[in-house]
Parts: structure tokens; C-alpha cells; sequence
């Protein structure tokens, strides 16, 4: 029998907003541009990481909102990372097949891979534990759910970060979470979508 | 400082993403590896591709890239001696 699992906190980051466990925690509508949108949030978050100017934006949306849903710290080290999303790391595709035509930029290239933001996550806090990137057309709660779960019931982790961070033509969509024994909120489909879908459209 | 100093510490900087760095915060003898900017094995790949975009010069032996990157000053003086544009 599998055991209960809870949703500990979650944090969204859409149309220049972040919400941090269903509250609005930051805002920068002046900032259309993703690029701009990232530094301006960066810079409030006071945080001291030069490396972060030097990812793609795809990996900057996991690495800020990551910082954001554990407060600058993970301290499970053995905390499992489950990804995901549908456009893969296209917008860094884009970009890199451009320089090609004359020259090919080496670190756009590291970025054309989307996993490669687990790796920045990983370093950042020095994780060694399972992680994974799934690439499925839309958000499908029940993917993280049922592998998520069954890294519980294997003993391979006991707390994961879930993350859907997708990035299409300046348009973003994240949504962070985090899931272990304790918690306010039940792990199942249906609490998913409750937090994913409100301002999502 | 010449012209030359300062024209390539806006171009790491922009080339690296190095955003939170400003001109004067280089020094020219300063190691631009390790201890002094920290730059990494991909930064070194991209002012190995700065210094053939930005003044003709391609490197044909990579370890001279230890001796050439080390500072502003050695990437000044090796650039004076082989730019072709």
C-alpha cells in the first residue's frame, strides 16, 4: 500500500507573477520581456549567484523559482528532482542554430538540452540524488504524480521537487512543488490542478 | 589604458554574461581564470571564438590558450601581435 504523500509548498510564475503557495509574492508587469522580467527578479531576491546570468532563460525559470519555493536552501540533499515540460529548451535551440551561421556559441550550447537546469538546481545545492525531464504535450499531473510516488516506494528519495517549467516565444509557464511526508495539502490529481490551473489559461 | 584593454573587458563582459561586473572592477594583470574573474572551460571557449570573430585570430594549438587568456594584459599583447582586421 502506498503511503500518504503531501504537497508542502508551491510556487507559480506566470505573465510577470509569482505566486508562492496560491499568494501573489512578486510582480513585474513594467516587464513584458522575459529576459528583463528574470534580472528584475533576481535582483529582488537579493540573491548572489554570477553563474545565473550565464543560463538560458529556461533554466533560469527553474533555478528562481526553486530559490523562491525553499527560501534559498534545500536542505534534503537526497530531495529528488522530477521535471518536465513541452517545448523542451526550443527557444535555446533557436537561438544556438543562429550563431551557427557564422559562429556557433559554445555556451548556448550547453543549454540545448533541457535537463541541464536540473544540473544548475543540482550544483547550486550540492544534490546527488535521482532527477528526471520529462517532455509531454501539455502538463500532466498524474505523470509527476505516479512518478513521484514511486520513487517514495522504492526508498530512492524521501522528498521531491516537482517542476513544470515550460518556456514557448517569451511566454512562460512554471509551477513548482514540493512533496513529502508532511504537509497541509493531500498529493493527488485533483489538489494538483486546484493550484496549477487558477491562473493559468 | 589603451583602447584596446577597455574595448575587450566590455566584450568578456558581454560575451560571458558576466552582468553584474563594470569595466573598471578589471584589473589588466588581473587572472581572468581561478582566483581572479573565475571563468570557466566554456568561458574559454568563447574568448577562443571572440578572438577569431573580433580581430582574425584562430588558435590552431590549444595550449597556448593558458598563456594567451591569463589576463587582459597577455590577451592585449597577444592580439596587437597577430590581429589580422
Amino acid at each position: 500500500m502506498s503511503e500518504v504523500l503531501y504537497i508542502k509548498n508551491s510556487v507559480l510564475i506566470r505573465d510577470a507573477k509569482v505566486y508562492q503557495n496560491g499568494r501573489l509574492y512578486y510582480e513585474d508587469t513594467k516587464s513584458p520581456d522575459i529576459s528583463i522580467f528574470l534580472k528584475n527578479l533576481y535582483k529582488s531576491e537579493k540573491i548572489r549567484y554570477s553563474k545565473y546570468f550565464k543560463m538560458d532563460d529556461l533554466s533560469k525559470l527553474g533555478f528562481i523559482g526553486t530559490e523562491i519555493l525553499f527560501g534559498g536552501n534545500i536542505e534534503n540533499k537526497e530531495t529528488a528532482l522530477v521535471f518536465g515540460n513541452a517545448a523542451s529548451c526550443l527557444e535555446t535551440d533557436r537561438y544556438y542554430s543562429e550563431t551557427m551561421e557564422e559562429f556557433p556559441s559554445p555556451s548556448l550550447f550547453v543549454y540545448t538540452l533541457p535537463n541541464i537546469m536540473l544540473g544548475e538546481i543540482s550544483i547550486r545545492h550540492q544534490l546527488r540524488s535521482e532527477n528526471i525531464f520529462f517532455i509531454s504535450e501539455k502538463f500532466d499531473s498524474s505523470l509527476f504524480l505516479e512518478y513521484s510516488k514511486s520513487l517514495f516506494n522504492q526508498g530512492k528519495t524521501d522528498n521531491v521537487l516537482c517542476g513544470w517549467v515550460d518556456l514557448q516565444n517569451n511566454d512562460y509557464d512554471v509551477f513548482l512543488w514540493e512533496i513529502a511526508r508532511s504537509g497541509k495539502t493531500y498529493l493527488n490529481e485533483e489538489e494538483l490542478k486546484n493550484i496549477y490551473l487558477p491562473t493559468h489559461e | 589604458m589603451s583602447d584596446l584593454h577597455t574595448e575587450l573587458k566590455r566584450s568578456i563582459i558581454e560575451q560571458l554574461n558576466l552582468e553584474d561586473m563594470e569595466v573598471n572592477e578589471i584589473e589588466n594583470d588581473e587572472q581572468l581564470f581561478g582566483d581572479g574573474l573565475g571563468l570557466d572551460s566554456i568561458d574559454a571557449l568563447e574568448l577562443i571564438v571572440l578572438l577569431e570573430k573580433d580581430y582574425g585570430i584562430k588558435l590552431t594549438d590549444p595550449n597556448q590558450g593558458k598563456q594567451i587568456f591569463n589576463s587582459i594584459n597577455t590577451m592585449a599583447d597577444y592580439i596587437e601581435k597577430n590581429r589580422t582586421r
